[in-house]
């Protein structure tokens, strides 16, 4: 299979590969959930709770007798979409803003105040609070997570967005009198795609861990939708006869948010020392 | 002060090469020649000639993340009359005697002073360290070298911080704390190239001063020809990482043996391709570029770009032989125009 | 240097005029009536005319938004709802754990972070940059909360060594308070100090690459002297600016922890307020929160003015 050179590149560190490895072997299981995990993850079944890991339930029951194992699996799809959801949503509004702010010097001011006012919050704390005002919900979590990294983004953007305009084809394809909203998308935009790939690598890991924060508390999804934190959230008070409950849905979260930052990374690694020779 | 007829330092087929992506740099080759004590030995190239790393190599300052492999001799003659490779040194015998015996002084005074020490501080450091002094006498000491230097109001100067001065004055703090231990080898890698062109005068001026007062050695990279017609002794020049040609300054200057020289020699405003022959209306430019190190041309490594050249020098890399007294190329040329050696 | 304080506070006030505004209209877009929000329930008719004079709830929005500030300005925060107190008393009575906890927390993770980073950097690519850098990752990938519950499970229920949870008796001695936010602040310690070693790292490898460094090699020192004395005095700088804003990431960071531990802290506060619907401590701890972040922020700017000769002088 051919794959372009720089993807080869990429996958040429080990590390990259292996959480490149670990993130498709998560994505295919939540993708897949119902061929992968056969029990049930909503089948209570009170007689077998807080069972320890077996062969029949390979991670143990949990404190209703659900599977664990089957419960991750399921579990994924939620906890996965929140995160990649809010990643999308916070990378499209974050370079919106950091290209106008960037590009269009007088509203760089006034626009920049704002995300540091808005970065002036703690990101969990500031989850907390946009959640309780918007009420429980899986589209309000995400809502909410969005306008905790926008702001990031958006200085990101913003910083390499000012770099790429003060490059001198910027200013001959102006002399050409090309229209300002063309020059943004077809040549500012494609220079700032690395820094943006980056960015949503490191915002899904932050999403993943926020949520799962957010619902262990219990001021995120509603309890009885099946993230990983809920898990957490359920399991708490058992901890201690049935560490297993908590153990696993944990290392999920490690899994899949160490994976992320590592693809991040190696993505920041390779792209960087050509960002530096483009730029 | 002890006149010795050993040369001060002697390279013996020195090398180093970077493993990179793209295979095996040479940044050096293969390069040879000796320092006579109380002389000056200019080391002359362009930009890629291998120039600057032969000196880091010789101080033994390569990054170590570079990986570099070196290979060769480097034999130094010490104050205790003992002589040393430095390159087979340990860590602790070359640390005790870099800026100690061996210094060096950089090419931008903009950045190679530690921006929250004072001036006196990082001259004082060295003698502390070197010649056990304590922190008075240190002090003392780094204000007299900056007197040395020629630097104004030293005694107020040596409390103050480097971005309180300019760049000729933070060059002459450079010198200071090169010279603060009395060393016997001074490496100058471009020490003028970023400096205004008055202030480099007056520099090279102190140099020359400095050496006679001391008599200690120098290095003297440089690419700039002109400052070497002045204060160099010897000039060997570099091509690609090798040496082309080695001479004392008249006789390169009178009469380049390696095509690579007269070219360089030409260039140089106002002077005549060949003596007798009017100046000519355009400035001359030696055509084509330096080849990628990591595809050299098959032969001499300047062939491309020569007019001398013919199909035997695509065939193999010359060797550096005698041209004269005193005298090197790497030229097979210039080694058969001479009708005692053809 | 004055100017350049006077820039910067005014770019404090700046931003926090814009906290004030997004918490004013978040709370007022929330809870929409804000008689109901200010005293709950059971409102008198004097109790409703009264607020309504102090905030001015007959006059359009942003003149409400004018009383409101007046009224924070001066230190109200209003009521709570649930607590029936101050906003401001609820808070000085929960300020105590959540500091101590951040402290200590920053403490434990400056240790850890800064020699394990200056040692990354010096050591760079070999075995044990890759072991500190893959920690520092890991320990960005770790929810505070798991760790704190493997934690407790290891060193309080196993070990016995530590309080399960709780901030000890209501009467409890200093002593004994430290004791039970050990395990909490080793929790936020270790967490935090993966951003600490990443930052030292790469500040001190920025350092390393430097001129003067080399500069300081070739007078023949000690490798030591030319990482400690050289290198890492020009480096600190960004380093304490981490560590300052490790402080600001406590705060949110202590909101889970305070409530895996039980520990009657602002972020347990908040956590509680926000399940309850309870408006007043919900703003006033945001802004409180706020204005703290923003204050640090401030002094890690002064702090850099004063370190830095270049600043001093120019």
């Amino acid at each position: 299979m051919k794959l372009p050179p720089m993807l080869r590149q990429l996958l040429h560190r080990r590390i990259v590969l292996a959480a490149a490895v670990v993130l498709l072997v998560i994505a295919v299981l939540a993708i897949g959930a119902p061929w992968f995990a056969s029990i049930d993850p909503n089948d209570t079944a009170v007689l077998q709770r807080l069972k320890a890991p077996s062969s029949e339930h390979p991670m143990g029951t949990d404190e209703l007798g659900r599977d664990v194992y089957a419960r991750i699996v399921h579990g994924a799809r939620y906890s996965l979409s929140i995160a990649a959801l809010t990643a999308l949503g916070s990378v499209i509004a974050g370079t919106l803003l950091g290209l106008v702010a960037g590009f269009f010097r007088p509203l760089d001011a006034p626009l920049m105040r704002v995300v540091d006012a808005m970065m002036s919050l703690p990101d969990f704390l500031l989850a907390i609070a946009l959640v309780a005002i918007l009420g429980p919900s899986l589209v309000n979590v995400v809502l909410a997570l969005v306008l905790v990294y926008t702001p990031r983004v958006a200085r990101v953007v913003r910083a390499s967005t000012l770099v790429v305009r003060e490059l001198l084809f910027v200013e001959a394809v102006r002399a050409l009198g090309v229209r300002t909203s063309r020059i943004l998308w077809r040549h500012i935009l494609p220079n700032l795609l690395s820094p943006i790939l980056v960015q949503v690598s490191f915002i899904f890991a932050y999403a993943i861990l926020a949520e799962a924060g957010l619902s262990f508390l219990g001021v995120g999804v509603p309890p009885e939708m099946p993230t990983w934190g809920t898990m957490v959230a359920g399991g708490q008070q058992y901890a201690h006869q049935a560490f297993w409950v908590v153990l696993f849905p944990g290392l999920a979260i490690i899994f899949t948010a160490l994976s992320l930052q590592m693809l991040g990374d190696g993505v920041r690694d390779l792209l960087d020392p050509k960002l530096k020779k483009t730029l | 002060m002890a006149v010795s007829n050993e040369p001060r330092l002697t390279v013996q087929h020195l090398s180093t090469s970077f493993p990179t992506d793209g295979g095996l740099v040479h940044a050096v080759a293969d390069v040879s020649f000796s320092i006579e004590p109380g002389k000056t030995t200019a080391l002359v190239g362009e930009s890629g000639s291998g120039k600057s790393v032969t000196s880091l190599t010789l101080m033994r300052l390569l990054a170590k993340t570079a990986n570099a492999r070196v290979s060769g001799i480097a034999r130094f003659g010490t104050r205790e009359g003992r002589s040393v490779d430095l390159l087979q040194l340990d860590e602790q015998a070359m640390r005790a005697l870099r800026g100690n015996q061996l210094a060096m002084i950089f090419q931008e005074p903009m950045t190679c002073l530690n921006p929250v020490l004072t001036v006196g501080e990082q001259i004082a450091e060295s003698v502390r360290l070197h010649k056990g002094l304590n922190r008075g006498a240190a002090l003392a000491h780094a204000t007299r070298m900056l007197d040395l230097v020629e630097i104004p109001a030293a005694n107020r100067r040596v409390h103050e911080y480097p971005h309180q001065l300019s760049g000729g004055m933070r060059q002459r703090v450079m010198i200071a704390i090169a010279m603060a231990c009395d060393p016997t080898l001074l490496i100058a890698d471009e020490p003028t190239t970023a400096l205004d062109v008055t202030i480099q005068a007056q520099i090279l001026e102190l140099m020359r001063k400095l050496q006679a007062r001391t008599g200690m050695s120098i290095l003297f990279i440089t690419h700039n020809l002109g400052v070497v017609a002045h204060h160099a002794d010897d000039v060997v020049v570099m091509y690609a990482g090798r040496v082309v040609e080695s001479a004392p300054v008249r006789a390169l200057f009178a009469a380049p043996a390696h095509p690579y020289t007269q070219g360089l020699l030409a260039c140089l405003p106002g002077k005549a391709r060949s003596p007798g022959t009017p100046r000519p209306a355009r400035l001359f430019v030696i055509r084509g570029q330096v080849a990628s190190p990591l595809a050299p041309p098959p032969g001499c490594a300047f062939e491309p770009r020569c007019d001398q050249a013919i199909a035997a020098c695509r065939a193999t890399m010359p060797e550096l032989l005698s041209t004269g007294a005193g005298r090197e190329a790497r030229c097979i040329r210039a080694v058969a125009a001479l009708p005692e050696l053809a | 240097m004055r100017k350049f304080l006077l820039s910067k506070a005014l770019g404090m006030l700046a931003v926090l005029a814009i906290v004030a505004l997004m918490v004013f209209v978040l709370t007022r877009a929330a809870s929409g009536d804000p008689i109901s929000v200010l005293l709950g329930e059971q409102a008198t008719a004097e109790d409703i005319a009264r607020v309504q004079k102090v905030y001015g709830l007959d006059k359009p929005l942003p003149v409400q938004f004018g009383y409101w500030l007046r009224q924070v300005v001066q230190g109200n925060l209003g009521d709570s709802i649930f607590l029936q107190r101050p906003v401001t008393q609820a808070l000085r009575e929960r300020a105590e754990p959540t500091t101590l906890l951040a402290l200590m927390a920053v403490a434990i993770a400056a240790a850890l972070g800064i020699p394990c980073g200056i040692v990354s950097a010096v050591f760079r690519g070999r075995w044990i940059d890759q072991l500190f850098t893959g920690v520092a990752m890991l320990g960005a990938s770790i929810p505070s909360f798991w760790l704190g519950l493997v934690l407790i499970q290891i060193f309080a229920v196993s070990f016995g060594w530590f309080p399960v949870s709780g901030y000890g008796a209501p009467d409890a001695a200093l002593a004994e308070r430290v004791h039970a936010l050990v395990l909490p602040a080793a929790v936020l310690g270790l967490l935090n100090s993966a951003l600490i070693i990443r930052f030292t790292r790469a500040s001190m490898l920025d350092v390393l690459g430097e001129d003067y460094v080399r500069t300081a090699r070739s007078k023949g020192l000690a490798e030591s002297t030319v990482v400690l004395k050289h290198a890492l005095r020009n480096a600190l700088v960004p380093i304490v600016t981490v560590v300052g804003l490790t402080v600001a990431l406590m705060i949110g960071g202590a909101v889970v922890t305070e409530t895996v531990f039980g520990l009657p802290g602002v972020g347990n506060l908040v956590v509680s307020a926000v399940l309850r619907r309870d408006y007043p401590v919900i703003q006033g701890a945001l802004l409180v929160v706020a204005a703290i972040y923003v204050l640090i922020n401030f002094s890690i700017d002064l702090l850099y003015a004063v370190v830095d000769p270049r600043v001093k002088v120019g």
